[in-house]
């Protein structure tokens, strides 16, 4: 039982010292990818076996290259938030915790910066 | 609150309060394994997105790399591997809309609950089968 009142809880935030932030932000980055990566999986379906110039001309469209940086985003966005959760229920070794954290936090920006990135440089060389 | 007839354990001070299963001793259930699979789905296509970004990255850098990952991604392998992926992607897809119903309130009832795992897998797997039919077809 808690002798807190319920704004003394409230302030706390609970033990992740965050309240709701974190749950919310896996949701709304949930919903966004439902869209997006349904388009995703279908565009990529419609264009296999697709040669260098297919794949320029395709992400040379402005559209195209939005919803693919939005998708590249969103993922990885997604992703760490949930395999951060993954890691915080499994590993107990707060040293291996932290340490797997960052690892995790590293590659999700260093993976989605290189696939903005790559988006990007396709559509500005189908512009030349 | 009574505890016959529920799932739930009595607990060391007799409290009908639910206990995490004892995997090891407990039946596998339609709603157990589907509440697994979204997890390792998670985990697997996060996996999966270093393909997508070489693959992306391999078109960043010119044709020929491209054609090399154009071969790697076509290969049997490749495919295997993307055939798994296009499944995790659509049954995590499915199953996340339905945490999203879960989190706005709805679908708690053990009827519901099994209703909504069969059209998940349902559901993923027709989408895996229309994905595939649309790559091999066009
Ligand atoms: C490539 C895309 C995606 C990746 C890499 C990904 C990854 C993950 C991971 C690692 C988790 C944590 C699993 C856990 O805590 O058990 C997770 C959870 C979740 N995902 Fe995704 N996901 C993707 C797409 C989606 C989509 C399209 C939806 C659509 C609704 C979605 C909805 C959810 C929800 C609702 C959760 C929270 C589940 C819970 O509360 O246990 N995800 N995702």
């Amino acid at each position: 039982m808690s002798f807190k009142s319920h704004l003394g809880r409230v302030r706390g935030l609970g033990s992740a010292k965050e309240g709701s932030g974190h749950w919310w932000s896996q949701r709304l980055s949930a919903i966004a990818l439902v869209p997006l990566t349904i388009w995703f999986a279908f565009s990529v379906a419609a264009h296999t076996g697709a040669d260098y110039e297919a794949m320029r001309a395709w992400v040379g469209s402005p559209v195209v290259a939005a919803l693919l940086i939005l998708t590249i985003t969103a993922v990885f966005y997604h992703a760490y938030l949930g395999l951060q959760v993954v890691i915080e229920d499994y590993v107990h070794h707060e040293g291996v915790k932290v340490a797997g954290l960052i690892l995790v936090k590293g590659a999700c920006i260093v993976l989605g910066l290189v696939g903005v990135l790559s988006v990007l440089s396709l559509l500005f060389a189908s512009s030349q | 609150m009574d505890v016959k007839g529920s799932r739930m354990a009595k607990n060391v001070t007799g409290q009908g309060r639910p206990l995490s299963p004892h995997l090891q001793v407990y039946r596998p259930q339609l709603t157990s394994m589907l509440s697994i699979l979204h997890r390792m789905t998670g985990v697997a296509l996060s996996v999966g997105t270093l393909l997508l970004v070489y693959w992306l990255a391999a078109a960043a850098s010119g044709p020929e790399a491209f054609e090399t990952a154009q071969s790697v991604v076509g290969s049997f392998f490749g495919i295997i591997l993307l055939f798994g992926w296009s499944w995790a992607l659509f049954y995590h897809l499915c199953n996340g809309i339905r945490h999203l119903v879960w989190d706005a309130g709805y679908g708690f009832e053990l009827p519901e609950l099994y209703r909504s795992g069969w059209i998940v897998v349902g559901a993923s797997g027709a989408l895996t089968v229309l994905v595939w039919f649309i790559a091999i077809v066009f």
